[in-house]
């Protein structure tokens, strides 16, 4: 596949003033987006934001009510035949025959976006290899375990080696361990160049695979940016000291306050569970944080890092829950929730 | 923004037109996915292998002797009567399965793929027909057998392929009405009661299971439109004997009224369906 691109470094995926109307409801409310080549772009929201009504509409699978969307340059309304071969689409449920073995999945997809029967065949075994299915390959899909039908489902979508990817909410519904998988082989495949719009509903997940985060919610943008930006935003990361003796978490806290990081937001003590909370920004500051705690001759049990819930991020970024309207939500609740 | 793309078949993506050869390719794709779920599960083809056993059976053992009675025979004479009129029915009730199959499949993650492929939707359409035709002819054929089996007799053997191919395009035609109530329809249920609230009154209003001198005579005004006994005539004719003409075109007529209507409307319920 030869790939002429006039425009390298520009805009993969754009969309301006999105809407769509379903009668009274508003799934996408005019959504501005801008994704750069190369990149991943998260979309975090809670169910029913309007993320997979974004991820249809971009491919092609839906029309949107007013509002203009391009993907690698092609119009979404326009031009949907360009805009198809250049894209890979993974959806929220497993996009592939499931009574089908999984090489002949890939096998007819292959024929679908015109490779000969050959390399058709050659495309299959090399996907399959990859995303370690090559066991399972004359197995029909259906008898796949769920993390082995989402890879299948991924390698489906890397068949026309495709310039921007959609993920739509790759590893819902998948134990933490397939959930790691999925991610590995997501971040190989950026590794590719591959631009990739992916959808989440897990703060986490945006952090480990996206550079970049669209945070939606009722069909609108609340908060867009770096995933650093809004992280120092929303509190980032904390890290849950305990100390071996339970006596030394005031010296801890203390030492932790003294340590004048800036940007080291407050230090809060959790007597009952014997742990400090200290919020970070960064892997300089956590190594910071260590060095100092051993300084002191404090020994430590046990370290672990936490990330915001999606919860807490929204009401970081726009002081009210998830999915819920702005007033119901008490002001007294945001302190109990916020890290 | 200009970006050009050309994949190894030569078909640049500037180009929004699909060649023909292409279509072919991607129709011959989803033909093999529809072939091999046979295989996957050959439970799939008992319907067109034991309909056509249990209606001959039926028809002939149950109704034979009296219907043969006026036909001024018996049940020999029934025989020669409904083996062709059956045949009639044959690509009536493969295509009411292509509706069920469709919906069923339209649940299914793997239509969104499709979808958001640079194929032709059509594709997806023509080749669930084809498979569906490929079952229809299977019937067609054990018919034959288990007619020939219970006592009919073939007077032209060239007539009775034509009867056979004249069965499968009015099938053909059939499938369309069906794949867009596939494609309409919430569920594979409703299309399924749809299907046979259409179906019953189409099928007994027709002279395929009896001739209709003895209907009174507003039905015999609704049977002498019903394309099923158009069918049903032209198939009589052209195995036994009799006259071919009217029917015929009647049933060609029809095929390509409900194909020219039917086809254009599936396909385009088929790519705005959200």
């Amino acid at each position: 596949m030869t790939r002429i691109d006039m425009n390298s470094g520009g805009t993969a995926v754009s969309v301006r003033g999105l809407v769509k109307h379903y009668g009274e409801t508003k799934a996408l409310d005019g959504v501005d987006l801008d994704v750069r080549e190369g990149t991943v772009m998260g979309v975090l929201g809670p169910n029913g934001a309007g993320k997979t009504t974004l991820v249809r509409i971009l491919s092609t699978l839906l029309a949107p009510t007013s509002g203009e969307a391009t993907v690698a340059g092609y119009d979404v309304l326009r031009q949907p035949r360009q805009l198809r071969r250049v894209i890979g689409l993974t959806g929220q449920y497993a996009s592939v025959d499931e009574k089908l073995p999984g090489w002949e999945n890939l096998y007819m997809i292959g024929r679908l976006l015109d490779l000969s029967r050959k390399d058709s065949r050659a495309r299959a075994d090399e996907l399959l290899e990859r995303f370690s299915l090559t066991d399972a390959a004359k197995r029909p899909a259906s008898t796949y375990s769920g993390g082995m039908r989402r890879r299948l489902d991924l390698a489906a979508s890397m068949i026309g080696h495709p310039q921007v990817l959609f993920l739509d909410e790759p590893t819902t519904g998948l134990d933490p361990r397939t959930r790691m998988e999925v991610w590995d082989e997501v971040k190989s495949m950026v590794g590719g160049g591959v631009t990739v719009l992916l959808t989440t509903q897990y703060m986490e997940e945006a952090e480990a695979l996206a550079s970049e985060l669209t945070v939606v919610d009722h069909g609108k943008v609340v908060a867009g940016g770096a995933i650093d930006e809004l992280k120092a935003r929303v509190g980032g990361r904390a890290l849950r000291i305990r100390p071996a003796d339970p006596l030394q978490l005031r010296p801890l806290a203390r030492a932790l306050d003294d340590l004048g990081i800036t940007g080291l937001a407050t230090v809060t003590v959790d007597v009952e569970s014997g742990t400090v909370l200290v919020p970070i920004l960064s892997d300089e500051q956590l190594t910071a944080v260590v060095g100092a705690v051993s300084a002191r001759g404090i020994v430590i049990a046990s370290i672990t890092t936490e990330l915001p819930s999606l919860d807490e991020v929204f009401l970081s970024l726009t002081g009210h829950r998830a999915g819920a309207p702005q007033d119901s939500v008490p002001t007294h609740d945001r302190e109990e929730v916020a890290v | 923004m200009s970006a050009v793309t050309v994949n190894s078949a030569g078909v640049s993506a500037a180009d929004p037109r699909i060649p023909l050869r292409n279509h072919l390719r991607h129709t011959g794709a989803l033909i093999r996915r529809n072939l091999l779920w046979i295989r996957q599960d050959p439970e799939s083809m008992f319907d067109a292998i034991l309909f056509p056993v249990i209606f001959t059976l039926l028809f002939v053992y149950v109704f034979g002797g009296s219907i043969g009675q006026s036909l001024g025979g018996g049940q020999e004479a029934y025989v020669q009567y409904v083996v062709p009129g059956l045949l009639a029915m044959m690509g009536m009730n493969m295509a009411q399965g292509v509706g069920t199959g469709f919906n069923t499949d339209f649940h299914t993650g793997v239509m969104d793929r499709f979808r958001s492929l640079p194929i032709g939707r059509a594709s997806v359409l023509i080749a669930k027909i084809s498979v569906e035709m490929m079952r229809m002819l299977v019937a067609s054929a054990v018919l034959m057998v288990v007619g020939v089996l219970v006592g009919f007799h073939i007077h032209h053997w060239l007539g009775m392929l034509a009867a056979i191919g004249l069965s499968a395009v009015f099938g053909s035609a059939l499938m369309w009405v069906f794949l867009t109530l596939g494609v309409t329809m919430k569920s594979a249920q409703s299309v399924q009661a749809m299907g046979f609230l259409v179906l019953m009154p189409l099928q007994f209003g027709s002279s395929i299971f009896a001739p209709t001198q003895s209907m009174p005579g507003w039905l015999q005004n609704f049977t002498d439109y019903n394309p099923l006994s158009a069918l049903a005539d032209a198939a009589r004719g052209l195995m036994v004997g009799g006259p071919v003409a009217h029917g015929t075109l009647l049933t060609l007529a029809w095929s390509v009224g409900l194909t020219a209507v039917m086809a254009p409307i599936s396909i385009y319920k088929f790519r705005t369906k959200t």
